[in-house]
């Protein structure tokens, strides 16, 4: 079976590919630029994969960095783990990057990638020498319209469908479908990226098998929508960091985005950095607008 | 021991039937870096069968690569083995009695009483924001019981009050058992102190005594 294939304007798939062991975690990595430029790390956000950069990745490289970005564990050509969690993410991606340089290096995060690397940048502030963070910077968030009750209610159920779903997790797999059913599929949660765009993305981040695409993403990954974790953690770290900080954050909501305001966030941003909204952009930022993003960036790092 | 193997996604648990009995079932659940045959040795006066479970990463349960725990995924684990035994009591000691509690709010209905005694793992990690510290191999014994990962993240979960207050009133709400959480524990980390104060939770109260409560509902 000859796998079909779609092209996209500006896409360039990455210059190496290969394969990183994370303490017994099977992770796929990718570079763009010269091997002998300076590193610079791309981070992924939740359910997405490292293909989601070929169009930005290869602006950065232009400018002469080595770009290195991987797929999280579960995500993407990354093996499916038996567990996932924070941390562990956050330990798969010090892993790769140690194997890049041991020295501080700049990072570009999206959306939990930036959530991720904020904690990373935290705890290792040696590692990370300018961070910017595409929309990934979440804040409290509340139901002001449901009463306790109905909270502790949807709460009950939520938890009660999780652990139903962890009983049938071994047997689940993706549903299958034609290519343009994921790129419509995956529309319904990117409802402002082009049907041309989310078509490349199903050519790199799903597989065909006999009976049709499937998403390469672990299907034992569904989240249960409840835990001690606390979005606003993330800010606390935000606040703390003493490397140049350039937070991006479009004015529109959309499903896979925080929902974080501006107001919500201009509080939290450190001391050593700045805040750019961009009006009338969703979460995003650089699939919308690569060459204007990659422009502030570029002019941020240097 | 006669021991059940269960299947919980990629992950094989361990459950052991430590004495047979007549009557509702007894669930130990062990704590931090223990495992269901250290557990096995409390001495109970209960007339069902009793069983214990080893959690992942624990005792006969396997290894899975790369870590990645949380209490929630044990939790999954208890809820693994309620399947298997049915509606049950459970004791919980350490990190066992913090998963007791989850599931107790979790599975209201199929967890008969949760009695939560002292042990390794009850702290849990900050009830906040932290920092990690850069630790990304678990060593030499990597693969083997216990789980130098499960040692490491399950020490240092965040157990927020707020959060675990939703679960003893989960618990209170849907078992209809009026004290359906014992807490004998002497120790008492923040998630202790804020469920002590809760509806529903009895202190000041012994294994056994507990026991002889629930063994009644």
């Amino acid at each position: 079976m000859t796998p079909e294939t779609r092209t996209y304007p500006g896409a360039e798939r990455p210059a190496r590919s290969y394969r990183h062991n994370a303490d017994g975690i099977d992770i796929a990595v990718y570079e763009w630029g010269a091997e002998s430029n300076p590193p610079l790390f791309l981070v992924h956000g939740g359910s997405d994969f490292a293909g989601t950069f070929d169009v930005f990745a290869p602006l950065i490289a232009a400018a002469g960095y080595r770009v290195v970005a991987w797929d999280h564990r579960g995500h993407g050509d990354s093996e499916h783990a038996p567990l996932y969690g924070w941390d562990a993410d956050i330990r798969d991606a010090l892993s790769v990057m140690s194997a890049i340089t041991n020295n501080a290096a700049p990072v570009i995060a999206h959306s939990k990638g930036g959530a991720l690397m904020m904690q990373l940048a935290d705890s290792c502030p040696y590692r990370i020498s300018a961070m910017v963070n595409i929309d990934g910077m979440p804040s409290k968030r509340r139901m002001p319209d449901v009463p306790d009750h109905d909270q502790s209610r949807l709460l009950a159920d939520s938890i009660g469908s999780w652990l139903d779903f962890r009983h049938e997790a071994a047997a689940s797999e993706r549903k299958p479908g034609t290519l343009v059913d994921l790129a419509q599929r995956r529309g319904k949660m990117n409802p402002r990226l082009s049907i041309e765009w989310l078509e490349y993305l199903v050519t790199i981040g799903a597989q065909q098998d006999a009976d049709g695409w499937r998403w390469k993403l672990d299907p034992t990954m569904r989240f249960g929508g409840f835990g001690p974790w606390r979005p606003e953690w993330a800010s606390l770290r935000m606040a703390a960091l003493n490397m140049p900080f350039l937070g991006l954050l479009g004015t529109i909501d959309e499903p896979m985005g925080w929902g974080a305001r501006p107001r919500d966030v201009l509080p939290w941003i450190p001391s050593s950095g700045r805040l750019e909204v961009l009006e009338g952009i969703g979460h995003f930022i650089h699939v919308e607008e690569p060459e204007r993003v990659s422009k502030l960036v570029l002019e941020f790092l240097s | 021991m006669n021991t059940v193997m269960l299947q919980h996604n990629k992950v094989t648990l361990a459950l052991h039937e430590v004495r047979p009995g007549t009557g509702r079932p007894l669930l130990f659940l062990h704590g931090l870096g223990e495992s269901a045959a250290a557990m096995s040795t409390l001495a109970v006066d209960w007339k069902g069968p009793v069983w214990a479970l080893d959690f992942t990463g624990h005792g006969d349960s396997s290894v899975p690569a790369g870590g990645g725990y949380s209490s929630e995924i044990l939790m999954a684990d208890a809820d693994i083995a309620l399947r298997h035994i049915g509606e049950s009591t459970i004791v919980g000691r350490g990190l066992g009695a913090y998963i007791a509690f989850l599931i107790a709010g979790a599975r209201p209905t199929l967890v008969r009483g949760a009695v939560l005694l002292d042990g390794p793992g009850l702290a849990g990690g900050a009830i906040h924001a932290t920092s990690n510290t850069e630790i990304t191999s678990g060593g030499d014994r990597t693969g083997t019981t216990p789980d130098p990962w499960a040692l490491i993240e399950l020490s240092r979960d965040a157990r927020p009050p707020t959060y675990t207050t939703t679960f003893a009133r989960l618990a209170v709400s849907g078992s209809g058992i009026a004290d359906p959480i014992a807490v004998t524990c002497k120790v008492a980390p923040p998630w202790v102190e804020a469920i002590r104060a809760e509806p529903g939770v009895m202190i000041d109260i012994t294994l056994q005594d507990a026991l002889d409560i629930y063994a009644s509902v």
